[in-house]
């Protein structure tokens, strides 16, 4: 486990008008990658924007690097070092891959635009393309690389790769390996068990608006009961 | 017969040159608005209050200087600080409450109104021109147009390929198109989307005094003006889709000449094939010839 405490969520309630989705969620992200795994609709996506700042917290408390965060507009929450690669990609349609790089190119650090060039040549190609007219994958690459320019002490990934195909489902776990290996703390939201565990040891299960289980990788990998009741996945045939 | 063929043609091309200056005006009014409404929903139904006390503000300036060119800046950038004002002290507080924001600007328009009518009168005033643009200029088929008008195409032609220089040359015009896209997703990349908004805010308020100046200048002002101006705006954002510069360059286009057209061969009829325009649009898309789907 990190000494670094970056990303810390203490019993956070969250409504939409007047249905209770998130009921206390607490938890805490270091420079170790976490990932985040539950059935649809259990309140991932809402965890990850109102860290984000783009859902109002009712109650409890959102510290980023021991700076509370919450009631923060979301611009001045992503300067306290928080990328955000959302689920559905959300790339500007009406910019060209290299302006969502210059978008976000202005800090200093290790990721730079020839960087990322190198890292996604796919990306270097389609420069001048603009983001609608990019394949799934490119788009997905593009949403995690205008967030690796920002050089962020954390990335809060959402469903990276939802709707991609097995190939290049596997490029992105690649790329989300590199990235944990460059000190980048990881939040990963995912729904495929096997992403979810190939890119991080420390798992969560999300179940109903709430953290509902603490485990590891390897635990919950061997036991598929575990699997049935929290995730409804199981190579169990019945 | 030869004299009544060329007549035919001589009215076809002033009144095709009438509409063309209606357009640019048209066009000049509605792209601030479409900037303001693709940007932040904000149906700003106080467009034709900022263009018509533009244009008072610029009357008074003339009067005061005697100089076109500064009535026309003073107008714009007393409108630009009001617009940002507006934006800072009212919207703001009602960021995604569309209909909020909207019935806000209707209460706005109408204090506007009163206090309009309060200080300039129901008369109609004039804004001068430098002389030069009091001259005819000679066009073929049309012989002798307004110097004037022919001005008002050139800004409207100034006015399309500034703001297309902006939002395709600039940074500041990246963020603006970004956030056109998605302006949650572009604040959540650590963008400061609120000071872009009074920045756009303050763009199509400037945009709209300073069209009320030209407009004084080449028609005339009088109350009930704010109201023309909100109806074409309006019309002009929803055939060319809201947040499009070049769907504003078309929609007014489209509606001033139809308005035009219509008024001088089917005087009955004028008013009827604008709407017409704009049921079909809706109708066959939704979102606007230049729109995109939401
Ligand atoms: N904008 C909204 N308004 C009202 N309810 C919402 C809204 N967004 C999500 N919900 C509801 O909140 C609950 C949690 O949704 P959320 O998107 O956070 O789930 P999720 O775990 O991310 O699901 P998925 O795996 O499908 O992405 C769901 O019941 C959903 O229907
Ligand atoms: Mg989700």
């Amino acid at each position: 486990m990190s000494t670094e405490t970056l990303l810390a969520v203490d019993d956070l309630h969250v409504f939409y008008g007047a249905s209770h989705v998130l009921h206390g969620v607490s938890l805490e992200a270091g420079t170790e990658p976490v990932a985040i795994v539950g059935r649809n609709g259990m309140g991932k996506t809402t965890l990850c924007k109102a860290v984000m700042g783009l859902v109002p917290a009712r109650s409890g408390s959102i510290q980023v690097r021991g700076r509370a965060v919450t009631g923060l507009r979301p611009y001045q929450i992503a300067r306290t070092g928080l990328g955000y690669v959302p689920q559905g990609r959300r790339v500007f349609p009406s910019l060209s891959v290299e302006e969502h790089l210059l978008l976000t190119a202005r800090t200093r650090g290790r990721w730079t635009i020839e960087r990322i060039y190198e890292i996604f040549p796919r990306l270097a190609e389609r420069r001048s393309n603009g983001g609608g007219a990019l394949s799934g994958g490119e788009q997905q690459m593009l949403a995690i690389a205008r967030a690796l320019l920002l050089n962020p002490s954390l990335l809060i990934m959402d469903e990276p790769t939802e709707g991609l195909a097995p190939v290049v489902v596997n490029q992105v776990t690649e790329i989300l390996k590199a990235i944990r290996s460059e000190g980048v703390g990881l939040v990963l939201v995912e729904q495929n068990f096997a992403v979810a565990t190939a890119v991080a040891e420390r798992l969560l299960v999300m179940m109903n608006g709430t953290v509902a289980l603490e485990t590891t990788a390897s635990a919950l990998s061997r036991d598929e009961d575990l699997q049935r009741r929290y995730l409804g996945v199981s190579s169990h045939a019945h | 017969m030869e004299t009544l063929l060329d007549i035919n043609w001589r009215l076809f091309a002033v009144v095709t040159l009438n509409g063309l200056t209606l357009a640019s005006l048209y066009f000049i009014v509605a792209s601030g608005f479409t900037l303001i409404f693709g940007l932040m929903r904000i149906i700003n139904m106080a467009h034709g209050s900022i263009y018509l006390l533009g244009g008072y503000i610029g009357y008074e300036v003339g009067a005061a200087t005697g100089n076109w060119l500064v009535a026309l800046l003073v107008a714009g950038a007393v409108m630009a600080l009001a617009g940002a004002a507006l934006q800072i002290a009212i919207f703001g507080w009602m960021q995604g409450q569309d209909l909020r924001q909207a019935l806000a600007s209707i209460g706005i328009s109408i204090v506007a109104a009163d206090q309009m009518l309060a200080y300039w009168g129901g008369s109609t005033y004039q804004v001068d021109l430098p002389s030069y643009f009091s001259s005819f200029v000679s066009i073929p088929l049309a012989g002798g147009y307004s110097a004037a008008r022919l001005l008002l195409i050139g800004l409207a032609v100034i006015v399309g390929v500034g703001l297309w220089v902006v939002l395709n040359r600039t940074r500041i015009g990246m963020l603006i198109r970004a956030g056109v896209d998605d302006r949650d997703m572009l604040e959540a990349l650590g963008k400061n989307v609120p000071v872009i908004f009074v920045g756009v805010f303050a763009i199509g308020a400037g945009l709209a005094g300073m069209a009320g100046v030209v407009g004084g200048s080449v028609l005339s002002l009088s109350p009930g003006e704010d109201a023309r101006y909100l109806l074409s705006s309006l019309i002009v954002v929803i055939v060319g889709g809201m947040g499009s510069i070049p769907g504003a360059a078309v929609g007014a286009l489209l509606v001033a000449m139809a308005e035009t057209y219509g008024l001088a061969y089917t005087p009955t009829y004028g008013v009827v094939y604008t709407f017409a325009i704009m049921v079909a649009v809706l109708a066959f898309r939704p979102q606007g010839l230049m729109g995109r789907a939401v």
